[in-house]
């Protein structure tokens, strides 16, 4: 017993370590993609001892300049909700993980250490509990500033997020109608099945209007461009607009993990997760039956690296999108999902349960 | 007449034209990736991967009618051309040229400056000065164009010595 909590929390520690890493890269990545999009280099000045490293030093520089920035609370603001606000947004972002997993499980002789922090049977429900979770530490800050224009900027924030939960959430039933299961673990095993005897059953081939709507919805979810009014970068008073320092990186960071939360969702429910084509726990079982044994610690390896290269291209994916389209008007923005993205996907649920019921 | 905008069907889709627009910004991404990547190995042939210039190893090229720090010209035996006539400082919009002159022992000029002041926080880089000298005593054409002080005093290049900079081309009237 005390050595599954154990095991539980040094995974808890590997996989907040990987998250805040890969948040961090994020952020060289989001500077280098859209400078190499744009026609330019990008920030490649940041050395140590000489040593310039096509700017990786970057996002270290960054957190050291946002640590030693002025501590600024506003004269009249909340101050124990000032400080908590991006505490509970860069809490709840970091809880989403817990139930998503990296890959199968680690055999280390008779125990099978599953690579997943939680095996919770609604894992699914709890990630999307933890993603309108957020909407309080928003809601916080904009209301702790003590500032007009920073609290209606977090009223048009929570506005958002609430209403793209609705597509959100009814985006991923059609993938629950196949596949059967909330616990993202099961969902991802069975996308291991093949469809038509050779295509993998990834949820991207039985639900390609489901990935669509959820990609959509889980940008406007996580106020990213083209649907970051709230934030605005400047040409409009969002909700942090009181905030300076670490607390500001700490909401910065929020943004950055929120996405990387989509795209390890979106990768475990639509491209099979941790799954490599045709890869199970023996080895590779390819479409006519030939069977090519792999061994143990590189079935792991495969599978982590698989997740993660799928997570990357996610997040190269939504950065190019980022840095393509122009940001919504709000009421655009709230009428687009309302009256588009939410029809959709309860078209989508119509649809699938129609094909499945005329299938069996 | 104003008219409204009328879109297509296929532009109300909203889709397609997202998925377009992201075509074009992905196909510039891998291009300049791979001029990049290639660039490492040979210097790229046709295009550059970006059109950044990493001042200060690169500088932009400059004009050569670029008016950039001025200099006093020399005649031959080293003495300033500037016969202090004052036409200069008499054009100059934003006064920023101080003479003083002197009597010059040679009959044919008769005239040279003691101190020539240029005030170069007060300087709008119009030229005036440049076409006003009847003695071409006066240049814009140093391409300096980095010459920043960390004290407005310091902006005042008051000693002769620091207005006789080496020109960029070879004085041929001399």
């Amino acid at each position: 017993m005390l050595v599954n909590v154990v095991v539980a929390m040094v995974e808890a520690v590997i996989v907040l370590g990987f998250v805040m890493t890969f948040a961090g890269f994020l952020t060289w990545v989001e500077r280098k993609q859209s400078a190499v999009m744009q026609d330019r280099i990008g920030a490649n000045r940041a050395d140590i001892f000489g040593i310039r490293l096509i700017g990786l030093f970057h996002p270290i520089a960054d957190g050291l300049k946002m640590l030693t920035k002025e501590d600024f609370i506003p004269a009249k603001a909340d101050r124990a909700l000032f400080v908590i606000a991006p505490v509970v947004s860069l809490f709840f972002a970091l809880c989403a993980f817990a139930t998503i997993p990296f890959g199968d499980f680690v055999q280390f002789g008779p125990r099978q250490i599953p690579l997943q922090v939680a095996k919770v049977n609604i894992g699914l429900l709890f990630v999307f509990a933890m993603i309108s979770m957020e909407i309080y530490g928003v809601v916080l800050a904009g209301w702790a500033s003590r500032n007009n224009y920073s609290f209606l900027g977090a009223l048009r924030a929570s506005a958002l997020m609430l209403s793209y939960e609705l597509p959100l959430g009814a985006a991923i039933i059609g993938v629950l109608m196949v596949y059967h299961s909330l616990e993202i673990g099961e969902i991802i095993q069975r996308q291991g099945e093949l469809l038509f005897g050779f295509l993998p059953k990834w949820g991207i081939f039985v639900q390609p209007l489901g990935f669509v709507v959820f990609l959509a919805a889980g940008l406007a979810a996580t106020k990213r461009v083209p649907f970051d009014t709230p934030e605005g970068e400047s040409e409009i008073i969002g909700y942090f607009v009181e905030y300076s320092g670490m607390k500001f990186g700490m909401f910065m960071l929020t943004d950055l993990v929120e996405t990387v939360v989509i795209a390890a969702l979106a990768t475990s429910l639509f491209l099979g997760g941790w799954q490599f084509p045709y890869l199970t726990s023996h080895g590779f079982l390819l479409p006519g039956g030939a069977l090519s044994p792999v061994a143990h610690p590189w079935v792991v390896v495969l599978q982590i690296v698989s997740f993660t290269v799928k997570v990357a291209l996610l997040c190269w994916f939504l950065m190019l999108l980022r840095w393509t389209l122009p940001r919504f008007r709000y009421d655009q923005a709230m009428r687009l999902g309302w009256l588009f993205m939410f029809p959709l996907s309860l078209i989508n649920i119509l649809v699938s349960g129609a094909v499945m019921t005329w299938i069996s | 007449m104003i008219r409204k905008p009328t879109y297509s069907e296929l532009d109300r889709a909203y889709f397609p034209g997202l998925l377009a627009g992201t075509w074009v910004t992905a196909r510039h991404f891998f291009a300049n990736l791979t001029r990049h990547v290639l660039g490492l190995v040979y210097p790229p042939a046709r295009r550059r991967a970006s059109v950044t210039i990493q001042y200060p190893e690169q500088h932009r090229p400059l004009s050569p009618r670029l008016r950039t720090l001025h200099r006093l010209t020399k005649r031959a035996d080293g003495s300033p051309r500037c016969v202090a006539c004052m036409m200069c400082e008499t054009v100059c919009p934003a006064l920023c040229i101080y003479i003083v002159a002197k009597e010059k022992p040679d009959p044919d000029f008769e005239k040279q400056p003691e101190s020539f002041i240029i005030d170069l926080g007060r300087c709008v880089f119009c030229g005036f000065c440049v076409e006003a000298c009847p003695e071409d005593a006066i240049r814009m054409d140093t391409a300096i164009l980095e010459f920043s002080a960390l004290s407005r005093e310091d902006l005042v290049f008051n000693m002769e010595q620091l207005l006789r900079l080496e020109p960029v081309e070879t004085d041929t009237a001399s």
